[in-house]
Order: structure tokens, then sequence, then C-alpha cells
């Protein structure tokens, strides 16, 4: 006789807003990493790429952040662990924001504020994620 | 996360934004304007014409001189000639094929165009006629079409130069011809890449053996690459027999216009100098050129004051560079010069004037009128006065935006408005 241990299966997170938050992470290290290419090369492409990363990682986030507010209603998202979360998503997103007006400064002037930025905001997108995936495990209780 | 820095991030752009220069005692004009430091907030300021249409309305001139309307439903007039039988010649256009590069060029792009007209430009010719000399050009037809966004212009003998965004081409001319005989032909190339800044002005020197055309560099201040800048920000030299051509002057952002002194044969120019500094920075200029003269861009500004915002920084181009003769000052937009004569009044005889298209980067409006900058000795010799204003009216709305001055030896300024599309004529009434 075979006994099966029926455990019930709980997602961790919506798809869709799993993809919107595991978006941030890449296009704001990627605009970071790009700062970093135009500061030793004063190759100003890079700094076009930047531009447009952060601009993605705004939508992104922004997305996540809906997702999360929404999430907010529902018995997954609350808990400390959610206001967490929404508390470091925002940060992201708001300085986010602030780094792009700084990246559209033309040519240096963007330097080195917005290199400092991206880093932040790169940290603050891994934190805000990493918060939210650790936050609860399948079929198990924090 | 590090609160504390990003505290201080915040303070900063909070403080970055909230100050502003209030310096009553600051030099805005002449030889030696005050520089104020640079600044540059989270935004750039920004205050867009908006555009209205003129009505029973006049721009206003000085007592004594009248204004009219000599041309309307032009598409996009930017440069005027007199022809030595009267005639005017309007070249017509809008150029640039400049690429969005980010985000803020798409944002930028939108807001600007609100404050310009939305007509599609003529690229082509249009010559207006006045054959009964009574002060009304009863005749405007086209001299020429499917030209590339034309600006500058100059006549040379029987033969007619018209600056192209990419080309300096010429055409015959026969004194009395109301349309081109031909397609033009061309004399050279003009660097026309990305044409970020696409206005040619065009000049001949006295003798009509050369030209000059100034090329606007193909940024504000390099953030399109330095290899996007190669031949621009100068002026040439062109030969007009050969088409060969030299750097006349160099590190001229965006050299307008040109016009050749009477009596000492000297080129001047106008040009506009570069943004996001502040609103006090940088002066655009008025300033005879010097043949050889490196005028700083993109390294420093008004001489040898540094730009930071390009790199790598040059300082060997800084120390060389010369600070032009007069400021007009900042963000003004001076688009067209021409040098006055006897016939246009003892007040407004020995000096040139200036067209001055108007801010669209800064919180109160500058520019949006017709200056004179009154000279002694063939050199500047105070402050500019204005001639014709009222282009931005009291109610904020902007009528029109004058481009290219152009002075009729008979006693009168010719004034292209390429907002809203007509050619105005300003005579002395006595």
């Amino acid at each position: 006789m075979t006994a099966t241990v029926d455990r019930p299966y709980q997602l961790t997170l919506h798809p869709i807003h799993a993809v919107f938050l595991a978006g941030t992470i890449p296009l704001f290290l990627g605009a970071a990493l790009s700062d970093i290419a135009y500061a030793y090369s004063y190759q100003i492409q890079w700094s076009n790429f930047s531009s447009w990363l952060i601009a993605g990682g705004l939508v992104f986030a922004g997305l996540a952040i809906v997702a999360a507010l929404l999430g907010l209603t529902h018995a997954e998202g609350r808990g400390r662990r959610g206001g967490i979360y929404l508390a470091l998503l925002l940060a992201t997103w708001v300085l986010g924001f602030i780094n792009a007006l700084v990246h559209a400064k033309d040519a240096w002037a963007m330097m080195p504020m917005g290199l400092i930025l991206s880093v932040i905001v790169t940290v603050l997108a891994c934190a805000a994620t990493g918060v939210r995936f650790s936050g609860r495990r399948v079929g198990g209780a924090q | 996360m590090n609160s504390p820095s990003l505290v201080s991030i915040l303070a900063v752009s909070v403080m970055l934004s909230a100050c502003s220069d209030n310096d009553q005692a600051s030099v805005k004009y002449g030889p030696e304007p005050t520089l104020p430091e640079q600044q540059r907030g989270l935004l750039p300021n920004m205050t867009i014409a908006e555009p209205a249409l003129w009505g029973d309305q006049l721009p206003t001139v000085p007592q004594n001189y009248r204004i009219t309307a000599i041309a309307t439903d032009l598409k996009i007039p930017r440069q005027t000639l007199l022809l030595p039988n009267g005639d005017i010649l309007v070249a017509e256009g809008r150029g640039g094929n400049a690429s969005k590069l980010k985000p803020k060029d798409v944002i930028a792009g939108y807001i600007k165009a609100q404050g310009n007209t939305s007509v599609k430009g003529g690229n082509r010719l249009t010559l207006l006629r006045d054959s009964d000399n009574d002060g009304t050009y009863e005749e405007q037809v086209v001299f020429a079409e499917d030209l590339n966004a034309p600006y500058g212009l100059a006549l040379v003998g029987n033969k007619l130069y018209v600056a192209n965004q990419d080309a300096l081409v010429r055409f015959d001319y026969q004194e009395g011809q109301t349309r081109a005989s031909g397609p033009p032909v061309k004399v050279t190339d003009l660097p026309s890449e990305i044409n970020h800044h696409w206005t040619k002005p065009l000049a001949a020197s006295t003798d009509g053996r050369y030209l000059y055309v100034g090329i606007g560099s193909n940024s504000n201040i390099t953030e399109r690459g330095m290899e996007a800048e190669v031949d621009r920000a100068m002026i040439w030299q062109i030969d007009a027999e050969t088409g060969a051509h030299k750097p006349y002057a160099t590190g001229v952002r965006n050299p307008t216009a040109l016009t050749i002194q009477p009596g000492t044969n000297r080129l001047w120019a106008v040009a506009n100098e570069r943004d996001e500094l502040g609103q006090d920075l940088v002066p655009d200029y008025l300033t005879s050129v010097r043949e050889g003269g490196f005028y700083g861009w993109p390294y420093s500004y008004w001489g040898q004051n540094v730009d930071p915002r390009v790199r790598p920084q040059n300082p060997a181009k800084v120390a060389e560079a010369i600070a032009p003769d007069y400021a007009l000052g900042a963000h003004v937009a001076a688009l067209g010069v021409d040098f006055s004569s006897e016939s246009m009044g003892v007040d407004f005889a020995d000096g040139v004037f200036v067209g001055e298209h108007g801010s669209w980067n800064r919180k109160d409006p500058v520019g949006y009128k017709v200056v004179f900058v009154p000279f002694s000795n063939g050199r500047p010799s105070g402050e500019p006065v204005d001639f014709v204003s009222g282009f931005r009216g009291e109610d904020g709305k902007t009528r029109g935006r004058p481009v290219g001055v152009t002075v009729d030896p008979r006693g009168a300024l010719i004034i292209a408005d390429d907002l809203s599309n007509t050619v105005w004529r300003v005579t002395p009434t006595q």
C-alpha cells in the first residue's frame, strides 16, 4: 500500500507578478554595467543603452508594484514581509525614476550621480526580489 | 541600502532645482558678460512658446517706423536675400534628420514641436516683387523648388548660391528673372550626417572669390559622440570656382547667420551657444570671425571656461580658445544678422540687426524680437536696442518667431518669421 502525502500546491507569486519582478534585476543591472562601461570608455552609446535599460526597468518595476498592490488584497501578499517587499520596490522605482532624469543630462553631466544611483537601484531591486521570492516556500509555513 | 547617501542625493537634487540666480548686477550683453555658475537641476527649464495667430495685431516697431506683412502663407521662411532690382528671395524649409537616441529625445522632441509651426517645409525659394515701388509686394512666385532645406543665400554677379542642408548649389541668375532657368549645379557637398543643427548660413566675400558656410554642431554638447562632430561646429571657406574648402574658424557651436561688414570686408557671425548649464549660461553671441580662430566648442565657452560635460577633455584646445566679441544674452537663439545702412534712419544707421528666434529652455522666455546692436568705429558700442518686438505678447502667447534679417539698401528691414510663415518689412516713415 502506498501512502500519498497530499500537500496543497501554493503559488509563491502569481506568474505574471513573478515575471515583472524578475525583469527588474537584469534591466537595472544592465544599466549599472553600461554606466561603468561609459565611465571607462567615454563611448556615449553606453549611456544611451543605460537610459533605455532604466526606462525598461521602470516599466517592469512599475508593473510589479501594481501586481504587489493587487497581491496585498489577497492572503498571499500580506504580512510584514509583504510590506517590506512593497517598500523596497517603491524605493527602487522612485530612485530609478530620479536616475532616469539624471541620465537625461547631456554627455558626462550624468556622472557620477548616474552611476551611483544605478548601483543603488540595482541593489534595491535585488533586495526586493530576494525578499519576495524567499517570502513563502511551496507548501511550507514560515 | 545606504540611507544617508540617499538622503543627501535627494537634498542635493532639491537644492539644485531650487537655486536660481537673481543677481541684478549681472551683465547680459556686450564684450564681457557675467558668466554665472553652471547649474542644472533634475529637470531642465523649459517654457515653450504657445503659438497664436496675429489677427489684427502687428509686431511693435519704434516710433516713426512702420511694419507690414509683405508675404504670408509661406512654407517656413528662414533667410532672405535682396536682389539688385529690389526683388526678395525667401528660402523656405525645415531640415535635420537626427535620430532619437534617448528617451529624453522622444519627450523633448514632442515638447519643442509645440512651439513651432506645423506647416511642412517648402524646400523652395519664393521670389517677392514690388513692381511699382509702393511697398506692397504684389508678386509672390516660386523661384526654385525641390531643394533640400535651403537656408543660406548669396548672390555673386550672375550666380545665385544656395546652401541646402546637404550641399552648396548654384543657379545662374539674370536680373529680373522670376523663375530659375534650370536645376542648380552643385558646388560642393556640405556635412549633413545626422544634421542635429542643420541650418547652413552663407555669405560671399566682397570680391566674390570665397563663400563662407556655417556648419552647426551635431549635438548640444557631444551627447551624440565625438565621432559625430567631425567637420561640425565650424565655418568653412569655400572657393566659389572650384568648391575646394577649408575650415575658416572652428569651435563655433552653431553659427546661424553670416554677413560681411561693409567697409572692412570682415566676416561676422551670430552663433547659438550650449544649453543645460543654466538660465543665464551660455550667452549666444555676435562676433567678427577670426581666420583660424577656435571659439571653444565643445571644450570650453566664452573663451576658456571649461565645460565639464565633455569627455575626454582637451586642455590644449581650451588654452587656444578665444572669446567672441559681443554677448547677445543666453538662449535668445540669434538666427539672423545683417549690417544696417544710412537708409534705415539716423538712430539705426550704424550697427547690426539681429533676429532672435526666442528661447525654449528658460523659465522666463527671452528673444522673440529683432534687436539692433549699435556700432561705432566698426565695433559694437552699446547695449542692444529692441527694434521689432511683440512677437511674444503680454498674454504669453507667441505670434511670430524672427529668423533671417536683411537690410534693403533702399531703406527697409526684411524679417522672415517661421512661426506665422510671414515676411515682414519695416520701413522708416520719414
